[in-house]
């Protein structure tokens, strides 16, 4: 099982190396293709994939960007109305509440990639017995339904007969109802958005803990590091195109936050004002208001400030991922 | 630009498709065939599995006047039942016959969606009033009456014989609730009067209405909140709230509200016709609970009246026959089906008593007795467009943050925005 993880998240590790600054493009496309072989080759296994691509990313895509300068009815047919969508866009006042309770949400569930990687650490410690079974039960929330996590922690949650509040209650603490709370309720949610992308994390993070050559260990215990030193100076740095890959994963995933809020606030949830993220925003329109065109807007939005958000990241890795 | 597979798989492909294919995916499913004297096949869409029973008898009806018809039902899930319909629409593959709810009647009705039915030869006489206005647009008939719900007062008697107090009668005013909920209020025993949720059609609709005040003008173009009747119905139930007599609204969203009635931790709970046959199959309280008229306000104790409609496909390659069976499906031979079965309240006049009878240790009579001052629930032509702000703001007016009469004001200026833009 192992082998076959580190098969599947050796992929894309790998391909983020391909990315790194001295690799001239150029260079890259020549080494791939070697004498002899047809180009019609690579199209064919490319085709399938790119196709689906195509169809089901691509075409939507641009059919979003095309609609968001429309006023689309309910049943079909939609006028042109230019940039009317984005000029009302960036004059919705709950835009800005949006932008910020996402941008929270964002920054709460980045504290999920330390945890994940101290996990991991951990689990990959020389000796532990029943490290499958640890794995196991980490990954667990990664197969079980959203809707499940979604009701489950509810009931943990419930101001009134949930067990948080039975437990904090032990200690003399009394507890509060977390997701009504205008004050808890986004951090609330975050945190189970962390405890549910947990699982994957943490098998990345083993992936690339298990990349690390036991020689370059023994090197350090050899030089008289210490085991603290040993995680910061060796394990960390050998670990950063891991911990680059997670990073801009769980950014998106953040960015795009909906369901956990839709299943575990509903509508009327008092706290709604602070904790509608972006993509709630954009259902509201789409689908309570029946503004398609408002809400395409909304998408593209979002995507711009994926985007820019991921190139930013692309550039700040040169800073900090060590390739080997 | 973007070097790696993973920038362009991750931000294109997860940002973009994740959101956008959301709002696109259209589904397609065959509509009709046939044509002429031949055999026909028609679809018609519903989305109550309890009732699918009696519907395939119903269609199993019109096909033994209509030997060469035969009604294929489609069952969806409520919860995604209007975002299927409104995709099946655009992409012409909608049910021929579909039912339809007061919420999003308008919208279907205005852009030509679904044909009117006045040429059917339906009594308007047959149904009840509130029915009739809910399913007219612009002076024409469009959806036929399948079902009714109104709304009374259910009561744990066991609370009120515990704390001495007298049931729930015709005649109550909104007084004597307030009264009776602050007489079976206990905090030690975590024990409530009512439960005054924010919901619109069991609580603050009928209020406000009882007051004298309305939530929407009948032509749908004004909001009512604006009004000292509003802040009345709505204060009746923030004042109960606020005098401990109900959870708060914090603790009717961490546990749905029903859940503390059916707990045997609230008194009151006012409730839809739909509740009777949960309750009485509900053996934690089916013995111990009964139902009573609305308590009255200034203007009487009127209940909001909601009811399915059958309505015909206007784009139905089979519209004669679709018209026909919309009609039929709502005729006194359709609602007698209906009333055998017990689940609904059926709308056709005269064909309840089989619905009041079929759990004879309620009294369900109170239900049907609710006719007489019913008024139409709150629609427009974009109803979901101002109820989706309805919520919101009074979510903030019932927790607290905002006091009824500010909530009031910021609800009916925001209401009567999306009003004005819908009748542009």
């Amino acid at each position: 099982m192992t082998e076959l993880i580190a098969q599947r998240t050796g992929a894309p590790i790998s391909e983020l190396d391909r990315g790194r600054p001295e690799a001239a493009p150029g260079r890259g496309r020549r080494r791939g293709r070697g004498p002899g072989q047809s180009p019609w080759w690579a199209l064919l296994f490319i085709g399938p994939t790119a196709a689906g691509l195509l169809a089901f990313y691509l075409w939507p895509t641009v059919r979003t960007f095309l609609m968001s300068f429309t006023e689309s009815g309910p049943f079909g047919g939609s006028e042109f109305v230019g940039i009317d969508n984005y000029v009302r866009l960036f004059q919705d006042p709950e835009l800005i509440g949006a932008l910020r309770n996402t941008a929270v949400y964002t920054v709460i569930a980045l504290i999920g990639i330390p945890v994940a990687v101290a996990i991991a650490a951990l689990l990959n410690t020389a000796g532990l017995r029943g490290r499958g079974v640890y794995r196991t039960l980490y990954f667990i929330p990664v197969v079980t339904m959203p809707a499940a996590i979604a009701l489950v922690w509810r009931m943990i949650y419930n101001g009134d007969y949930g067990v948080l509040n039975e437990v904090l209650g032990v200690f003399g603490i009394d507890g509060k109802s977390w997701l009504t709370d205008p004050n808890t309720a986004l951090a609330a949610i975050a945190v189970v958005g962390i405890w549910a992308g947990l699982g994957t994390n943490i098998v990345i993070f083993l992936a690339g803990l298990q990349g690390i050559p036991d020689t370059v260990i023994e090197a350090a215990d050899l030089d008289g590091a210490g085991p603290v030193r040993k995680f910061f100076s060796i394990t960390i740095p050998l670990l950063s195109p891991s911990i680059f890959f997670v990073s801009v994963i769980s950014v998106i995933g953040a960015l795009q936050v909906f369901d956990l809020i839709y299943m575990m606030l509903g509508q009327s949830n008092p706290a709604m004002p602070n904790t509608r993220t972006i993509v709630y925003l954009f259902y509201e329109a789409g689908f309570l208001d029946n503004e398609q065109g408002y809400a395409a807007a909304i998408a593209f939005l979002l995507l711009i400030i994926i985007l820019v958000l991921t190139v930013v990241q692309f550039r700040l890795q040169k800073k900090w991922v060590h390739y080997e | 630009m973007l070097r790696s597979a993973i920038a362009r798989r991750g931000a294109a492909a997860l940002a973009v498709a994740a959101t956008a294919a959301l709002a696109m995916s259209a589904c397609s499913s065959s509509g009709s065939s046939g044509g002429g004297g031949e055999d026909v096949t028609i679809t018609y869409g519903i989305w109550d599995e309890n009732q699918q029973p009696a519907m395939e008898d119903i269609a199993a009806a019109f096909t033994a006047e209509h030997p060469n018809v035969t009604v294929d039902i489609q069952l969806t899930p409520y919860k995604e039942y209007f975002t299927k319909l409104q995709t099946s629409v655009s992409g012409g593959a909608a049910p021929d016959v579909f039912w339809m709810n007061g919420p999003n009647f308008q919208l279907y009705a205005s852009n030509g969606v679904i044909a009117p039915l006045d040429d059917q030869g339906i009594e308007t006489a047959d149904y009840p009033q509130g029915l009739i206005d809910l399913y007219t647009f612009d002076g024409k008939l469009y959806g036929a009456p399948k079902d009714f719900d109104t709304v009374a007062l259910w009561y744990n008697k066991e609370l009120f014989d515990a704390a001495g107090v007298a049931y729930p009668e015709a005649g109550w005013t909104w007084e004597d609730l307030k009264a009776a909920a602050a007489k079976l209020t206990d905090p030690a025993k975590g024990q409530f009067g009512i439960a005054a949720s924010q919901y619109g059609q069991e609580n603050f609709y009928n209020s406000i209405a009882q007051s004298g005040g309305e939530v929407i003008s009948a032509d749908g173009a004004q909001t009512g909140y604006d009004t000292p009747e509003a802040l009345e119905g709505i204060e009746l139930w923030t004042d109960l709230i606020a005098a401990g007599a109900s959870p708060t609204a914090q603790q009717m969203t961490d546990t749905n509200p029903e859940d503390f009635f059916l707990s045997g931790k609230v008194a009151m709970f006012q409730n839809g016709s739909w509740a009777a046959v949960a309750y009485a199959d509900n053996a934690d309280i089916a013995e111990k609970v009964d139902v009573a008229p609305l308590p009255a306000g200034e203007d009487g104790n009127q209940s909001v009246i909601h009811g399915i409609g059958n309505v015909a496909n206007a784009k139905s390659d089979n519209l004669d026959i679709a018209k026909q069976f919309a009609a039929f499906a709502s005729s006194e031979q359709a609602a007698e089906i209906q009333a055998e079965t017990g689940t609904v309240i059926p709308a056709f006049t005269g064909t309840q008593q089989a619905w009041v009878d079929a759990l004879p240790q309620y009294d369900l009579q109170v239900y049907i007795d609710a006719l007489e001052t019913a008024v139409a629930y709150p629609i427009s032509k974009n109803t979901s467009a101002w109820t989706s702000i309805e919520s919101e703001v009074l979510s903030q007016v019932w927790a607290g943050s905002v006091s009824p009469k500010d909530g009031l004001q910021q609800l009916a200026e925001q209401m009567q925005a999306a009003l004005d833009a819908e009748s542009e």
